[in-house]
C-alpha cells in the first residue's frame, strides 16, 4: 500500500438500538472487499460484541481490541483474516468488559494504525451516545447514520446528526434500513421523502425489510453476497456508490417482487 | 362521537408521524421543553398586558422551524397576539 495514501475510516452509528448498524457494517465491509478492496471491520461495542457472529467469524477470535489497547498483544495478532475474501479482516470487541476499558485516544491510535494497512476502516459503533459514542467516532473520518421509518429511530437520528456536526465529523450520510415498501404505499409507513424533508442529510441507501437478512445472519454470510437477495443488492450499491459509482437510488416502489412473482418461486423452485 | 373516530382512523399513520416527529425535533433542537415554552407563554402575556388589551383566546404561541436556512439557529419563537386596544 501506497504509504502516503491512508485509508478512509468510517463509523457506522445510528444512537437508536437494532435499526443496523452491525448488519449494515458486515455487509459493507464485505461488499467493499468483495470490490476488491482491503478491509478492516472494528467491532467498538465492547461488552456486547456482535459483528463477529453476523460476519460468521465467532470462532476464530484469539485476542480482541482490548487487548490490543492494553497491550497484550500486536494488531496484527488480534486481527482475523476472513477465508471467504481476500482482503476483509475483523477486529473483535471485547465480551467480558464494557465500554468504559477503551478511551477515545487509545480508539484513535488503534484506527490510525489500520488506516496506515488497510483502504478502509469500518467501524461498528454501538447504540447511544455516551462513551461507546464517543470513542467509536475517534479517528473516523466519515460517519453514516443508520435509521429505520420509524419515529424514534429518525428522532434519536437527529440527535446524533447534531453530535457528529458538533464534533467536525463532516456531511454525514444516511441509510434508511427496513423499508417496508407496502406499508410505505399504504400511508403507514414514512417515506424517504418523508425522512429527507425532516432531516437535513444526504441518503445514501435504502435497505428493504426482507426475510433474507435473517437468514444470512444464521449463517454467518452477509447478505451483499447473494445476488438474489434485494437487500444484498442495495447495500452492494451503496458500496459502490462509496467507491464514488453514481448508482442511481432505487425506485423503492419497485424494489420488493410481486406476489406473483413470489408464488412462481415457490411452485417451481428457485 | 363515533363517526368522528372513524374518520380519524382513515388519516395516513404516517402523516401524524411526521407532524409528531417535526414538532418533537423543534423542541429537541431548541433543548427548549413543551412546559418551559407553557411558562415563556404565561410571562409574555403578562407583560403585554401590562401595555395593551389582548384577546387572549387567539393567543398563539410556538417553537417552529427556522423559515431562513442562512440564520445561525434552526428555531424560532413565534408569537402571534391580537391586541384590542392600547393601555394609557
Amino acid at each position: 500500500m501506497d504509504k502516503e495514501k491512508m485509508g478512509k475510516a468510517i463509523v457506522i452509528t445510528s444512537g437508536k438500538g437494532g435499526v443496523g448498524k452491525t448488519t449494515t457494517s458486515a455487509n459493507l465491509g464485505a461488499g467493499l472487499a468483495m470490490m476488491g478492496k482491503t478491509v478492516a471491520l472494528v467491532d467498538a461495542d465492547i461488552g456486547l460484541r456482535n459483528l463477529d457472529v453476523v460476519v460468521g467469524l465467532e470462532n476464530r477470535i484469539v485476542y480482541d481490541i482490548i487487548d490490543v489497547a492494553e497491550k497484550r498483544c500486536k494488531l496484527k495478532q488480534a486481527l482475523i483474516k476472513d477465508k471467504r475474501w481476500d482482503g476483509l479482516f475483523l477486529l473483535p470487541a471485547a465480551q467480558t468488559r464494557d465500554k468504559s476499558a477503551l478511551s477515545p485516544d487509545q480508539m484513535k491510535e488503534i484506527i490510525d494504525s489500520l488506516k496506515r494497512r488497510y483502504d478502509f476502516v469500518i467501524i461498528d459503533s454501538p447504540a447511544g451516545i455516551e462513551q461507546g459514542f464517543k470513542y467509536s467516532i475517534a479517528g473516523a473520518d466519515e460517519a453514516i447514520i443508520v435509521t429505520t421509518p420509524e419515529i424514534s429511530a429518525v428522532r434519536d437520528a437527529d440527535r446524533v446528526i447534531g453530535l457528529l456536526e458538533a464534533s467536525e465529523l463532516p456531511s454525514p450520510k444516511i441509510i434508511i434500513n427496513r423499508v417496508r415498501v407496502d406499508m410505505v404505499k399504504r400511508g403507514d409507513m414514512m417515506s424517504t421523502e418523508d425522512i429527507l424533508d425532516v432531516l437535513a442529510i444526504d441518503l445514501i441507501g435504502t435497505i428493504p425489510d426482507d426475510e433474507s437478512v435473517v437468514v444470512s445472519t444464521n449463517r454467518g454470510e452477509p447478505v451483499v453476497s447473494d445476488d438474489r437477495s434485494i437487500p444484498g443488492r442495495s447495500y452492494l450499491n451503496i458500496v459502490k456508490r462509496l467507491l464514488g459509482e453514481d448508482v442511481p437510488m432505487e425506485d423503492v416502489e419497485k424494489q420488493t417482487e410481486s406476489k406473483f412473482v413470489k408464488i412462481f418461486k415457490i411452485l417451481f423452485g428457485k | 362521537m363515533d363517526l368522528l373516530k372513524y374518520f380519524k382512523k382513515r388519516e395516513n399513520s404516517k402523516n401524524v408521524a411526521k407532524e409528531r416527529l417535526k414538532l418533537v425535533l423543534v423542541h429537541d433542537r431548541s433543548d427548549m421543553s413543551p412546559h418551559l415554552l407553557e411558562m415563556m407563554k404565561a410571562d409574555i402575556i403578562k407583560v403585554i398586558s401590562k401595555y395593551a388589551e389582548v384577546e387572549e383566546s387567539e393567543i398563539d404561541i410556538k417553537i417552529a422551524k427556522s423559515s431562513d436556512r442562512e440564520k445561525k439557529s434552526s428555531s424560532e419563537l413565534i408569537a402571534s397576539i391580537p391586541i384590542i386596544k392600547a393601555i394609557k
